[in-house]
């Protein structure tokens, strides 16, 4: 009896850890989405609906040779080091309190510093990759300063500046885009000493030349954030400035400077992910692109997915990307490929409710306790 | 300049019922940042309906067709806001963006899927609305009167009086300012933010489809509204959440936002040279400055993106 006590304690206590509840709620929220997504692939067109929904969690699993996936995994990869970038600058952020959701404005800033210095400026590639630092910086910066000294609801003025950002760099990189496309000119051709280099990684992914050390990198600096977040002061007053700002103010902390830190910050996260992403040369920018690149959004997937955690954020980035690359797999006159973001946002929306299902497993767990505390008595 | 006076009234007219919306919203004490996401699903009732209805029906029927569908359209979606911010205490900043990228995707999905049922070749997101649409515009000499910029006028008069002079407004008001307050007369705080959030629905919704109908004839969904939802926002707290103030700071986009459709007319601007892209940042870098001035006194409702927990009384 009493050994069967110890047992269910056990297992509450289990429940009861933080990082569990917040892994069992992220999976909640992936197994709803991919659940809510496929009902919306059988309305579509029910007969190749299970093919489909398969297609999108198999992604490159799809080909049949082994070779052949582990390059396409790494194409999924290179995608999700710019996504983890872009995440971890919301997740930094929204520790101070923040929604910064100008990281997409930031991301574009970062591309058209990265690119412009790469093939108009003919600079190698760690140049490239400090200008999109300073570039997605100080673009957050503006968004800080609107914050901590004119009271600007931050969401408000990022959106704005994602808007500004992307015309300034449509115009801005119009100097350098390919004649007969509104593409930029290929970075391998143009200037090789500005792509990043692989260290041999690529031989990883059966020679697939778009995997450099972006990947790794962008690892290194979601585990340095933790280290920050978790161990330093800075991350303290981060921290506390989000928790409740006129304490902070109250017992000394410089709350309008750590504010705009933070977004600088968070704005040099986003940059950096824009050059890992374009300074591969996996993608090239479209000079006359209408719409502000998903990347920043699909960021606010991860970091929520990721249980407000860098470590879980890595691990949240990459099913985002490997959903998102996996519907891209579909068949093109069947299913739309944006089916993909569709579950993306289904899961962000979902995220809402997590601390509701928190704070109800906590409130059971406690009331079970109470209970078996009141029956031993 | 005759088109430059309409293209203003037109957009002002998308301005005003969204702005209002969010207006409605926050006076009962919830962020609305999903506007946006509520205008794309408005926008895509609304085209739909045009796509789908017969163009040889009366034009008062096809008019009063799509602004009761758009209305549903935005009203249904809004419940998602409501829903979880009021019930479940959801973070109002986060369920508003993703309802935001939700009607993003949505409106894709539902827009290429009829396409391609249509066509399998056909694989884009645009719907098509030519013939139907005509029947929203009645040409007045050179001006093209669009029965929505009466619609937006009414809901403006409408707004005024409802906020003001009836118990419902103040009692919303009330909601948005001090809940607990509220709520200890009997009012009760959960109902009036649902009905906070479905008229900022509706409101969103019609302002949806206004803008996807101004001056063209078919809407690629992909693109959504382009951040209209949020320059609506920046109106609104431009007019101070009055619904006065919000029809004169959207006359005030409305111009800019309309100098970017038409200043290829005018030779002295065309003259200047200056690119296409600077026209389209104009409306972001005006509200920029705008919020930056007015933010810092601002009068938002108190209690404004706070749960009301009815245990903190």
């Amino acid at each position: 009896m009493s050994a069967e006590i110890k047992k269910t304690a056990e297992k509450e206590s289990f429940l009861s850890k933080p990082a569990v509840q917040s892994i069992i709620a992220s999976l909640l929220c992936i197994i709803v989405g991919l659940f809510i997504g496929y009902i919306a692939l059988l309305f579509i067109n029910a007969q190749g609906a299970t093919d489909a929904i398969i297609t999108i969690i198999k992604n490159y699993f799809t080909y049949p040779t082994k070779a052949a996936a582990l390059k396409y995994c790494g194409n999924t990869l290179v995608k999700a080091a710019p996504l983890l970038m872009c995440a971890l600058s919301i997740q930094f952020c929204y520790q101070a309190g923040l929604f910064n959701i100008g990281a997409a404005g930031q991301y574009v800033v970062g591309a058209g510093a990265s690119l412009y210095c790469a093939l108009k400026l003919g600079l190698p590639w760690h140049v490239c990759l400090f200008a999109a630092l300073i570039a997605g910086g100080v673009y957050g910066v503006f968004v800080g300063v609107l914050k901590a000294y004119l009271n600007v609801n931050e969401v408000i003025s990022g959106i704005m500046l994602n808007w500004i950002g992307l015309y300034t760099v449509n115009m801005m990189l119009n100097c350098v885009k390919e004649t007969a496309s509104p593409y930029t000119v290929s970075i391998e051709k143009t200037n090789a000493s500005a792509v990043l280099p692989s260290l041999g990684l690529e031989k990883l992914f059966s020679n697939n030349k778009y995997v450099t050390i972006a990947i790794p990198l962008a690892v290194i600096i979601a585990i340095l954030l933790k280290v920050v977040l978790s161990m330093t002061v800075f991350g303290y007053e981060i921290k506390a400035t989000g928790i409740a700002k006129d304490a902070a103010k109250y017992s000394g902390m410089k709350e309008k400077r750590n504010v705009i830190l933070t977004l600088f910050i968070g704005g040099a996260l986003a940059g950096i992910g824009a050059a890992f992403l374009f300074l591969t040369g996996y993608e090239q920018w479209s000079v006359t692109q209408s719409s502000v690149p998903g990347m920043g959004f699909n960021g606010i997937a991860a970091t929520f997915l990721g249980g407000l955690d860098p470590i879980g954020t890595i691990f949240a980035s990459y099913f985002i990307q490997h959903i998102t690359s996996g519907g891209s797999y579909l068949d093109k006159n069947a299913y739309p490929s944006q089916i993909s973001d569709f579950i993306s946002a289904i899961i962000i929306y979902l995220c809402g409710f997590v601390l509701f299902f928190k704070f109800f497993l906590n409130s059971r767990i406690r009331n079970k306790k109470n209970n078996a505390e009141g029956g031993n008595k | 300049m005759v088109l430059l006076l309409q293209y203003t009234l037109l957009f002002a007219s998308v301005l005003i019922l969204v702005a209002l919306g969010g207006c409605f919203s926050e006076h009962s004490g919830v962020i609305n940042l999903g506007l946006e996401g509520i205008m794309v699903m408005g926008a895509l009732g609304g085209a739909l309906t045009l796509k789908y209805i017969d163009p040889s029906l009366p034009k008062i029927l096809i008019v009063l067709a799509v602004l009761v569908i758009s209305v549903l359209c935005g009203a249904v979606y809004s419940m998602l806001l409501a829903f979880a911010c009021i019930n479940f205490k959801a973070d109002q900043t986060l369920v508003g963006t993703a309802l935001n990228l939700l009607a993003a995707a949505a409106a894709t999905v539902i827009a290429k899927s009829i396409n391609i049922i249509e066509d399998p070749n056909n694989v884009s997101s645009t719907v098509q609305y030519v013939e139907a649409k005509k029947a929203l515009v009645v040409n007045i000499g050179k001006f093209q009167f669009n029965w929505f910029m009466l619609v937006a006028f009414i809901a403006l008069v409408c707004a005024y009086v409802i906020l003001y002079k009836t118990r419902f407004g103040l009692r919303l008001m009330a909601c948005g300012e001090h809940p607990q307050a509220a709520d200890s007369v009997g009012i009760n705080v959960y109902t009036m933010r649902w009905a906070g959030v479905l008229i900022s629905g509706m409101l969103a919704g019609v302002g949806g489809i206004v803008y996807i109908t101004a001056g063209v004839s078919e809407w690629k969904f992909e693109n959504g509204v382009a951040g209209f939802g949020f320059l609506a926002l920046a109106v609104m707290i431009f007019g101070q959440w009055k619904p006065v103030n919000i029809g004169l700071a959207a006359l005030l986009f409305g111009f800019f936002r309309a100098l970017s459709n038409v200043y290829s007319g005018f030779d002295f601007l065309a003259a200047l040279n200056i690119p296409g892209s600077v026209y389209n940042m104009m409306p972001y870098i005006i509200s920029l400055i705008v919020l930056a001035f007015t933010s810092a006194n601002s009068r938002a409702p108190k209690a404004e993106g706070i749960p009301y927990d009815k245990g903190s009384r």
